[in-house]
């Protein structure tokens, strides 16, 4: 199986794919930024704080999607025995690990003006740090194992113990009482943020993706060029 | 269609992930008074007996009960079943506002009065622009 999984069709995108990613990057980057920052309207109660949430939010959607990608994908290569999962998921992963830190860090300075505190021991807070955590063994654990049959193994073992925290930080807010509010934005009920505030929101979030994507895209070329200076012709 | 190797490694997965998931809900389900941020004032009214321990009760600033003394300020946390009054002399955090969610950390003097070291202003998950608001309040 995993036939459409030719090297050199691959290398061929990746080589050439990240300089239209980039451009798109950019672009996408300005208009969220213009939309976040000028356009859209202060909230009427924190008023210019609010901008904040255009980087804090679409950071940690990232970095939550990132490291379930990346768990998913370890546990497919891991059954099929298929190295490229591993190869696709550990060039995902430094992105995921970048977002994690931006939304605790924008969430501290958030926090500060809008809390009055810099940091608090709840549940959904503590959990991200905890993903951190999780992010930095498996980055680690990339580097301190010679054998590839070692790195599957450990870092398949790290994701899925990781996995489990991702859900306990989705309704974190919702199962115990935290300082961090609920989520607004609800796929099966109504969101509770106003839709002036709702598509900057989105289109920052489209540029976090792409710029893990071109991230994603440059990683994965190294890895391919890894593979083609060691002489084998397939996956 | 696939072989035997790839079912056991699949069920290998699958073995692990149940066994850590249920673990993990053990252990939260077990620790949940310690994973909770703060106590509601009902809960603090079920409190068997008081110690000097400093905790943090959480709830709304009741409506008009915001009072400034020369050195301190006094309010009421409420959750619509059960109140407590508060003391507290510090910095406030730009969000306290009657009506609103508010986090006192300090300790209880008995199960009414509370003495506060520390306020944060816990927010909702509403957003919308000050115009918004202002037609939502007219109606």
């Amino acid at each position: 199986m995993f036939k459409f999984f030719e090297p050199n069709k691959i290398f061929q995108i990746t080589s050439k794919a990240p300089k239209y990613v980039l451009l798109l990057f950019i672009i996408v980057l300005s208009i969220g930024l213009t939309e976040a920052l000028f356009l859209s309207p202060e909230d009427y109660k924190q008023s210019d704080a609010v901008r904040i949430m255009y980087v804090h939010v679409p950071a940690a959607w990232i970095s939550l999607g990132i490291f379930t990608s990346v768990t998913f994908l370890s546990i497919f290569g891991f059954i099929f025995k298929n190295k490229n999962f591993f190869l696709i998921a550990k060039s995902l992963a430094p992105s995921g690990f970048v977002f994690n830190i931006i939304a605790l860090v924008t969430g501290a300075i958030w926090g500060k003006p809008t809390w009055g505190t810099w940091w608090a021991w709840d549940a959904r807070i503590t959990s991200m740090l905890i993903l951190l955590l999780f992010y930095a063994m498996y980055l680690i654990s990339w580097r301190i194992y010679e054998t590839e049959e070692k790195v599957f193994k450990i870092t398949t073992f790290i994701t899925i113990l990781g996995i489990i925290n991702v859900p306990i930080i989705k309704y974190s807010v919702d199962w115990w009482n935290t300082l961090h509010q609920p989520a607004s934005i609800n796929i099966l009920s109504k969101s509770t943020i106003h839709s002036s505030m709702l598509y900057p929101l989105l289109i920052m979030t489209a540029a976090f993706a792409l710029f893990s994507l071109l991230i994603f895209l440059m990683k994965y070329n190294t890895e391919l060029i890894k593979i083609k200076n060691k002489g084998l012709d397939r996956l | 269609m696939y072989g035997r190797k790839v079912k056991l490694r699949f069920l290998f997965i699958l073995l692990i992930l149940t066994t850590l998931i249920l673990s993990v809900f053990l252990v939260l389900k077990s620790l949940e008074e310690n994973v909770v941020y703060f106590q509601s004032p009902s809960e603090i009214k079920e409190i068997s007996e008081l110690d000097k321990k400093k905790i943090r009760v959480g709830g709304m600033v009741k409506k008009s009960s915001i009072f400034f003394t020369s050195n301190e300020v006094k309010f009421i946390i409420t959750d619509f079943k059960n109140e407590i009054n508060v003391t507290y002399s510090g910095a406030i955090p730009n969000l306290f506002e009657e009506g609103k969610g508010v986090v006192a950390e300090g300790f209880l003097k008995d199960r009414n009065f509370f003495s506060a070291t520390k306020i944060l202003a816990k927010h909702d998950e509403n957003y919308m622009p000050p115009e918004v608001k202002e037609a939502l309040g007219n109606k």
